[in-house]
């Protein structure tokens, strides 16, 4: 980032001595790159933690009782290395928080959003550049709280990650915290929304429509939307919650309700209540966490295929109609909570014709593979294996849809394994794929190929291992200490051991990541402009780009997916280049005669 | 490479399916994964249910997995080094086909599911008093508290929650083969009353009062299980279910109460409900 001073753009930074420079470039960032960079960095930090939950978590479950390894001498030293029951309900409820808040909805909007958003659509910054640097600050109280709720009693929120009340309610001090947590982690995605939609609104380069932005940009212009009416009522929400805690209201305490010693004030609050308007938030807040990831596996397939998307506009068009009926499915998580049984039945209709547009997305993304030429790199191999685990995360969402069916599933690993289909199959996998396609406009390095394939078919295999069977655990209660207390489930402990032991495994072999990511920034390969022969506005810039991004002014002159058009030579045809070679703008002048120059020297070989 | 790659994707539905009827049909290490056997009418309406959605995605799955992996093997670029990808944008009679026909199986989906669901939650078991058909009384109510079961039997006049209720805790025995109604509320937190055998599961929420119903084919025990996180506790809550005769209900109901009511007799009569 030695270029501070790239064309006509800022020169803001350039002020001051070496200290406040290096604050202000990479600490206290408005860069929309630094600032994706900084979420990307704290999401797979908190990935790292949260993984480590999940592990604790299996762990328990395929041996309970039993001492936890390296762990367990430190953290329960009186009862000689074994997890306590309050300790297991905190690692289940930490490990969905953590991913959920800290990893997959940061990484997709805080990470790719920001880094992806301005270079697509052909502008230097963000709308706000402020209030996107406050965006990723605002994420650190968040994490101050929950650090600290870790050392309180309890050692953590233990409530689920629903936090359904009366129990968070009454719950000791840690839930006061992942309550203030979840708050800030709002207000930071509220003001990541107002920037994404204005920036995608206001600050397209010339020529670019709507409808020749790329799905990534669909796919974060959407999830913007969707987390700016979903938000505020979580945010209410959590405020009520807090408010029943702390300064004795009873929005969703009935009356006359004591749990162990403790007596409620007040009452006449409504239970389900909470349950509406948490699912409200979070049922919409699970097409966030893959609406954009769906995106940018579009791209890579598109790209990778060297073929145009397959129906740009059903595409656009579906993941629209997820979005519009996002809301209005939220029930499906409250089929047995006692809301009123023909609600349900309403839900269910909304929530099957969601699977509608998800299917045609599949059946798109496949359309495009058709006729295709595959070029299988690790980035295409984690977008080919999104789509094939989402399927199965699509398909037994069909099944739970059914209420009938949901009386039997609901709340059993049955649907433990279809969220972390969605979730980890789908989302992680569209992530990995990401960091693999745009590591080298990120960091200008290339990453490995064979470390990249090394670790996605491990991930691949390991995470099928860890969650496929859970489809079979349908008569194993979920968040429970020790399941094996039922006679039912007692059979199914090898299967439970084997599925730690792929969950363990995948968990290793995430050091092949690591090792990949930070050596390529040091051994990798440097990256050209446009490694993958892509369209899109972003591979016209350098590698880094510079702050301001784009060292000429982008035109645009079609959609980002015209792969092998017939009438030219090269398989691409990137959106700023001009049909002629109209006297454009100098440095796409100089980029033309730089392709021909190639093409003519390829046509006729010096001797 | 690339057909290493197909390979792997073909895997994804094939492992899937064959691990699929491993466990339909109950072998190996799937013996006793999925749904244990059921005992009831509406039981046998939901098993058919799940089993027809699955075996519908297992074709699905089938399909767009093979699909993938044939996509893998035919068209890796370096299997086709000369020839360009296709030029299609999109093809508008293949995209009403492959929203048009998922669009009726839902619907049809939709529509056959609401005959388990309206027996299992909507239509309650009657009884006719005087000529009339009035919602059948609860013969037990379930308290769930942190982290236990109460029951409390209606008595001699069969309803629940009046000074002659029979109290019993984590036990609960019923007559098979006859229409049962539990009444659910909580003492505390929201708790969830599951008989995976009996394929009933309501969450019993504070401040509400839920019920129940079911009529059970076979004797036998079985297991209550909580499913809602109730705290730490919350493995600890689980209950047994004996599923006896009537007879044999009768003279247990009998002897609980004769063991039960002289205490609360002495104790000046005070309800014992809350």
């Amino acid at each position: 980032m030695a270029e501070v001073t790239v064309g006509q753009h800022r020169v803001e930074s350039v002020e001051g001595n070496s200290l406040t420079r290096l604050l202000t470039t990479y600490v206290f960032a408005t860069d929309h790159k630094i600032i994706g960079l900084q979420f990307l960095f704290s999401s797979l930090i908190w990935f790292f933690v949260g993984g480590l939950l999940a592990l604790a978590v299996r762990w328990q479950l395929a041996w309970p009782w039993s001492d936890m390894p390296i762990f367990g001498s430190a953290l329960f030293a009186d009862s000689g290395g074994q997890i306590s029951p309050e300790f297991y309900t905190m690692l289940f409820t930490m490990h969905a928080t953590i991913m959920i808040f800290f990893v997959v909805i940061p990484v997709l909007a805080g990470a790719f959003g920001n880094y992806l958003i301005p270079l697509m659509i052909g502008a230097d910054d963000m709308a706000f550049p402020k209030l996107n640097m406050l965006s990723y600050w605002f994420m650190w109280p968040a994490f101050g709280c929950i650090i600290l709720s870790f050392f309180m009693p309890g050692y953590g929120a233990s409530s689920g990650w629903t936090s359904y009340p009366p129990l968070s309610v009454f719950a000791g001090d840690p839930q006061t915290m992942w309550i203030l947590a979840m708050l800030f982690v709002g207000v930071s995605s509220m003001m990541g929304s107002i920037n994404y939609l204005t920036t995608i609104i206001q600050m397209r380069a010339p020529g670019m429509s709507m409808f020749r932005l790329p799905m990534t940009i669909w796919g974060m212009f959407i999830t913007a939307i969707m987390q700016a009416f979903a938000l505020p009522v979580l945010t209410a929400a959590l405020l009520m919650q807090l408010s029943d805690r702390l300064i004795g209201t009873g929005f969703f305490l009935p009356e006359n309700i004591a749990v162990d010693n403790a007596v409620a004030t007040s009452g006449g609050g409504q239970v389900l209540l909470w349950q509406h308007l948490f699912w409200f938030y979070s049922h919409p807040a699970v097409y966030i966490m893959i609406l954009p990831a769906m995106g940018m596996v579009s791209d890579m397939i598109a790209c990778n295929s060297r073929k145009p998307l397959f129906g740009y506009r059903p595409m656009v068009y579906s993941i629209t109609a997820i979005a519009g009926m996002g809301f209005i499915v939220w029930g499906h998580h409250m089929f047995v909570s006692g809301m009123n049984h023909v609600l349900a039945m309403s839900f269910m209709v909304s929530t099957m014709l969601i699977a509608l547009p998800s299917g045609i997305k599949v059946f798109n993304w496949i359309g495009t593979l058709w006729g295709g030429r595959l070029h299988l790199n690790t980035a295409m191999l984690f977008s080919i294996g999104f789509v094939s685990m989402f399927v199965i995360g699509g398909l037994s969402g069909i099944v739970m849809s059914a209420p009938p069916v949901d009386i039997v599933i609901h709340d059993t690993y049955y649907i433990v394994a279809h969220l972390h289909y969605v979730l980890f199959g789908s989302s992680v996998l569209g992530v990995f794929g990401a960091i693999y396609f745009w590591y080298p406009k990120m960091f200008g390095k290339m990453m490995n190929e064979t470390m990249g394939k090394f670790h996605f078919v491990l991930t691949f295999i390991f995470l099928n291992g860890t969650f496929f069977p859970m489809h079979f655990l349908s008569r194993m209660p979920r968040r429970v200490a020790d399941p094996y207390v039922y006679e039912g489930v007692r059979d199914l402990l090898p299967l439970n051991q084997f599925m730690t032991v792929c969950a363990m495994s995948m968990g290793a072999v995430q050091i092949i990541f690591i090792a990949n990511f930070f050596g390529s920034m040091i051994f990798g390969k440097k990256a050209s402009r446009n490694p993958w022969n892509s369209n899109t506005l972003e591979w016209a810039a350098p590698s880094p780009p510079g702050h301001g991004n784009f060292d000429f002014q982008p035109k645009v002159f079609r959609g980002p997916y015209e792969y092998s058009h017939p009438d030219r030579e090269s398989d691409f045809f990137p959106q700023t280049e001009p049909r002629e070679n109209r006297p454009g703008h100098p440095g796409i002048k100089k980029r033309i005669e730089e392709t021909e120059k190639v093409t003519l020297e390829a046509q006729n070989p010096s001797p | 490479m690339g057909r290493v790659w197909s390979i792997l994707f073909f895997l994804v539905p094939l492992a899937a399916i064959v691990t699929f009827l491993l466990a339909m049909f109950g072998v190996g290490p799937l013996k006793s994964a999925w749904l244990p056997e059921s005992l009831t009418a509406t039981g046998d309406l939901i098993d058919r249910l799940f089993n027809g959605i699955h075996l519908l995605a297992a074709v699905i799955l089938l399909g767009t997995g093979l699909t993938i992996g044939f996509a893998i093997w035919k068209f890796d670029h370096r299997r086709n080094p000369n020839e360009k990808a296709l030029y299609i944008h999109h093809n508008t009679k293949l995209e009403v086909v492959w929203s048009v026909i998922p669009a009726i199986i839902l619907i049809v989906l939709a529509i056959v599911q609401m005959e388990a669901w309206e027996q299992n939650k909507m239509d309650r078991p009657t009884v006719s008093m005087g000529g009339v058909e009035v919602p059948a009384p609860p013969i037990v109510m379930v308290k769930a508290k942190r982290f236990g079961w109460e029951f409390y039997y209606a008595g001699k006049d069969g309803r629940v929650e009046t000074a002659d209720d029979v109290y019993v805790e984590n036990l609960l025995v019923l007559p098979a083969n006859e229409d049962i109604v539990l009444q659910l509320e909580s003492r505390d937190v929201i708790h969830s009353f599951f008989v995976p055998e009996l394929r009933i599961k309501q969450d019993i929420v504070p401040g509400m009062t839920q019920f129940s119903w079911f009529n059970s084919r076979k004797i036998c025990d079985v297991e209550i299980i909580c499913t809602e996180l109730c705290g730490w506790g919350h493995y600890k809550m689980k209950g047994l279910l004996r599923l006896v005769s009537r007879q044999e209900f009768d003279q247990w109901l009998e002897e609980q109460s004769a063991e039960y009511l002289p205490e609360l007799k002495s104790a000046d009569s005070e309800p014992i409900t809350p």
